[in-house]
């Protein structure tokens, strides 16, 4: 198929000023007084449902009683103990989905406490009040521990087993350290470059050096690492994007969404991203939203996300769903890519969308198809585990990911490994912070035994 | 529509809602947007002899607890009775009267312990138009260091011989107000009454020290580093004040005293509840200093409505109608028997009932059932205690079920006729029924 050029892709859609606005913090952190009534609303429950959600088991009704108590400081404490990235946490956790659905008041009246922005609230006191790190380090116990990648799972790993007095590097492949709270992740989710002030906050316990722009299967490989290390920890996340598998997928304007994200969140000036009029994104998942709403809030004047299934078969969650919605994105529902329409000059024109439906949990296309004007076309369609550089290591895989057992350890001695890369739970920062601290626990067990 | 009007001593009220003395009846001011918003009565903030005034500090006078949400529960003064003129406040006074007839005006009065003091203050009230004095018994702090407010209070024959030269200086309805700081309330008011005191109000504030500010380790309100000690009053303070009521009330010395009931009314239902134990009047303050006057409305047309559903015509129709009802313990029932009930589809599964059963009582609640969070009561267990409810979030999840027929905790049938401790055979003291 093919049509006449279109093409209208570009940056600077808005006004300079809107950018900062747009991408300011969603958001805004609660001030003292709000903070104290929302805390005054927690009931205090016993064995806590909104405790037992948190995959780090975060104590939730101690925390805000610290807060109703006048101890924020304590409060923090309480949820560092159990998760270090607890400030990332609070702000790209969906919450609505973990320990806000499971709150009682959210049974009683439809309204959990804001259990996220108490979070928030408590750990941007300590962080920003006070100098000395929460936690000592205990005395070295001249252990060295290799972990690699630098996002949730590794550094929650590393700061663990430095706490517990072992020597971790950690080596990351990209240019900065943080991982998807550096590179993935809303801009409008974590502003004031949040990811790089955590960091700072988690490797001032000491302990923990990192080295950056070393790639597993490049720089580094596991069976050195496991050869120069007592332990190696693998969090080394996913690869890119699914493709669509359409022809034209190279074309000028259809773009990895993973990867727009990450340049979005690197880039110093918004007024640069090029962004289309008319915008069409793939995919029913946390990136699909971001994407897509980035996309509006960086001046497109359309932006439509196309899902295969309904809205119940959606991983982003109805909230983030109506985010996206509140800020003007479509989403349609039974609708897969078909066929990419591209201009006489090859860039991508449009998306042929064929509807679909369900019959006894088979998805099948019904044959009847529609087609979108797209200048861009985002492919938002989950990520794939890179197997590539463990090839060889003895390293087991289950179902396209690291196979480990509820340690966290992988099939091969001294290696364990969390995070995105392994199937302990959902995709989420907070899941891959549990695995981390886990396998830290197990590692220790394991070296001081 | 239930008639909620008052005759008590005499004094003509269009409710029983009266402002208690203190710093909203210290001026004319007050009193008349009080009375606009449709207060029934005022006891005008208490006055002292002729001459320069008291004067209070000038620091904070007030300090508070509050409940979740800041909500104010207690409130604790050091203000002392009115720093304005003599001359000023029976002027006011007379006025207010004059433009407000249908409302109660009583007029608070302290003065030293002296027959003269007593005399001259009593000759220039009976001129102002007012429709009684109260005999500020009860304040606690400052006033009582100079030998008035509680310190005449808690001595029963100063209360007596002070209400007795009252009673011979004014034809006024006298209205002794008493200091809850004293081990037996019923002492004072047995003194009041004998004196010749037309009625008792209660409770005055209580001594307190609301908080310790940690940074000046000083008590709260500080005043340049220092504190001393206060009133308390508001909510908190109202269980205290329904039991002096009840207990004057009971008393056969004091029985069918009048009695105008003051300390923690908040709501229409705090009124009825001290109504109903046998209280023609209802004094307010700490309210009505944290939402204003126009709470008025919401007790007036609260008291009514509750009146017309209970098919209550006047106030008199359940005037201390809970009088009877308040028994020594040892008059309990031991064979009324309940068993906690939680309602499962209005249980929001907080946990709160098993944990204060758990850690603290009688481990008679779940917390799992079939491995499901589900708190449920265990009747074998349960001694009906009424913790669980008390602590429940949600109003009527959890209720109280009287039973009968085998008790499952101790195993025994339960008796259907009452019995009590008197005769309990575990009671050493019990009487002994006589041998057929």
């Amino acid at each position: 198929m093919s049509t006449q050029a279109t093409r209208d892709i570009k940056g600077g859609r808005l006004d300079p000023s809107d950018y900062a606005e747009n991408f300011s913090d969603i958001h805004p952190p609660l001030s003292r007084h709000e903070a104290l009534v929302e805390a005054d609303r927690c009931y205090f429950c016993y064995d806590a449902p909104c405790m037992t959600a948190c995959p780090t088991s975060i104590d939730v009704p101690l925390f805000i009683r610290q807060i109703s108590a006048d101890n924020p400081k304590g409060s923090a404490k309480t949820i560092f103990e159990q998760n270090i990235l607890g400030g990332m946490c609070a702000r790209v956790c969906p919450t609505e989905t973990l320990c806000e659905q499971a709150c009682v008041r959210e049974a009683a009246e439809g309204k959990p406490v804001k259990i996220g922005q108490l979070q928030r609230y408590a750990t941007d006191h300590l962080m920003r009040e006070f100098k000395e790190h929460p936690f000592q380090r205990t005395a070295s116990t001249g252990k060295r521990i290799a972990v690699v990648g630098a996002g949730p799972a590794g550094l929650s790993c590393a700061h663990r087993l430095a706490m517990h007095g072992h020597d971790v590097t950690v080596f990351e492949a990209r240019e900065k350290a943080g991982g998807l709270s550096e590179y993935g992740i809303a801009a409008y989710k974590s502003v004031d470059d949040f990811a790089q002030k955590e960091l700072q906050f988690i490797l001032d316990i000491g302990g923990i050096t990192i080295e950056n722009n070393k790639k597993l299967g490049a720089e580094i490989t596991v069976s050195g690492l496991a050869a120069d290390y007592d332990a190696v920890f693998l969090g080394i996340g996913l690869g890119n994007v699914n493709a669509l598998g359409l022809e034209g997928e190279e074309a000028d304007g259809c773009v990895d969404a993973v990867d727009y994200i990450a340049r979005l969140r690197q880039a110093t000036d918004l007024s640069t991203m090029p962004i289309g009029r008319h915008v069409v994104v793939i995919g029913g998942g946390m990136t699909a939203i971001d994407v897509a709403t980035q996309a509006k809030l960086l001046g497109a004047e359309e932006v439509t996300i196309a899902y295969r299934r309904g809205k119940d078969g959606m991983n982003a969650s109805d909230y983030e769903q109506e985010l996206a919605q509140t800020h003007g994105v479509t989403i349609r529902h039974w609708l897969q890519p078909k066929a990419l329409v591209l201009a006489d000059n090859g860039s991508i024109a449009g998306i042929e969308l064929e509807y679909t439906s369900q019959a006894n949990g088979t998805l099948a296309g019904t044959g009847e198809t529609t087609t979108l004007v797209a200048d861009q076309v985002f492919k938002a369609i989950g990520q794939q585990f890179d197997g590539h550089p463990l090839a060889g290591s003895g390293i087991d895989l289950d179902r396209g990911r690291i196979r480990t057992n509820d340690e966290r350890k992988t099939s091969l001695a001294n290696v364990w490994a969390g995070g995105d890369c392994v199937r302990s739970g959902e995709d989420l920062t907070v899941v891959s912070v549990e695995d981390g601290k886990v396998a830290a626990e197990s590692i220790h067990a394991t070296l001081t035994a | 529509m239930a008639d909620i009007s008052t005759n008590f001593l005499g004094i003509k009220s269009p409710n029983p809602f009266w402002l208690a003395s203190a710093p909203p009846t210290d001026k004319a001011y007050n009193v008349e947007r009080a009375f606009e918003a449709g207060w029934g009565g005022v006891v005008w903030k208490t006055l002292g002899e002729a001459g320069p005034p008291v004067v209070n500090v000038n620091g904070p006078r007030y300090g508070a607890i509050y409940g979740p949400d800041r909500r104010l529960l207690g409130l604790n003064n050091i203000e002392l009775i009115t720093d304005r003129d003599l001359e000023i406040n029976l002027k006011e006074i007379t006025e207010v009267k004059k433009r407000w007839p249908d409302r109660a005006m009583i007029v608070s009065l302290m003065v030293p312990c002296e027959e003269e003091s007593w005399k001259s203050i009593l000759l220039r009230v009976n001129e102002t138009g007012a429709d009684g004095i109260e005999l500020n018994f009860g304040c606690p702090h400052g006033m009582s260091e100079r030998g008035m407010g509680a310190a005449v209070g808690q001595v029963p024959e100063y209360i007596e011989m002070v209400s007795r030269w009252c009673k011979q200086y004014t034809d006024l309805p006298v209205i002794v107000k008493l200091t809850p700081n004293i081990t037996d309330v019923r002492y004072p008011a047995r003194a009041a009454r004998k004196g010749g005191a037309d009625a008792v109000s209660l409770i005055n504030t209580i001594n307190s020290i609301v908080a310790v500010d940690l940074d000046n380790l000083a008590p709260v309100p500080t005043i340049d580093g220092k504190g001393s000690h206060g009133g308390y009053c508001g909510p908190a303070v109202k269980p205290i004040a329904l039991n002096m009521v009840a207990e004057i009330a009971r008393d056969v010395e004091t029985h069918g005293l009048p009695i105008s009931g003051i300390g923690g009314i908040n709501t229409w239902r705090d009124a009825a509840e001290f109504i109903a134990l046998g209280c023609g009047t209802v004094q307010v303050c700490t309210a009505a200093m944290t939402y204003g006057f126009k709470i008025v409305q919401e007790m007036t047309e609260g008291l009514s409505d509750w009146m017309d559903e209970k098919g209550y015509q006047s106030l008199e129709d359940f005037l201390g109608k809970a009088v009877p009802n308040v028994s020594d313990w040892q008059y309990l029932n031991l064979n009324y028997v309940t068993k906690a009930r939680i309602d499962q589809d209005s249980c929001i599964k907080c946990g709160r009932c098993h944990i204060a059963c758990e850690d603290t009582s009688h481990q008679a609640i779940t917390n799992m059932v079939d491995g499901a969070r589900m708190f449920e009561v265990i009747d074998e267990e349960c001694v009906g205690c009424n913790l669980c409810v008390s602590v429940c979030p949600v109003e009527d999840c959890i209720t109280m079920e009287t039973i009968s027929g085998v008790d499952p905790r101790t195993g025994k049938t339960i008796d259907p006729d009452y019995a009590n401790w008197t005769t309990h055979p575990n009671n050493p003291m019990a009487v002994k029924v006589a041998a057929e």
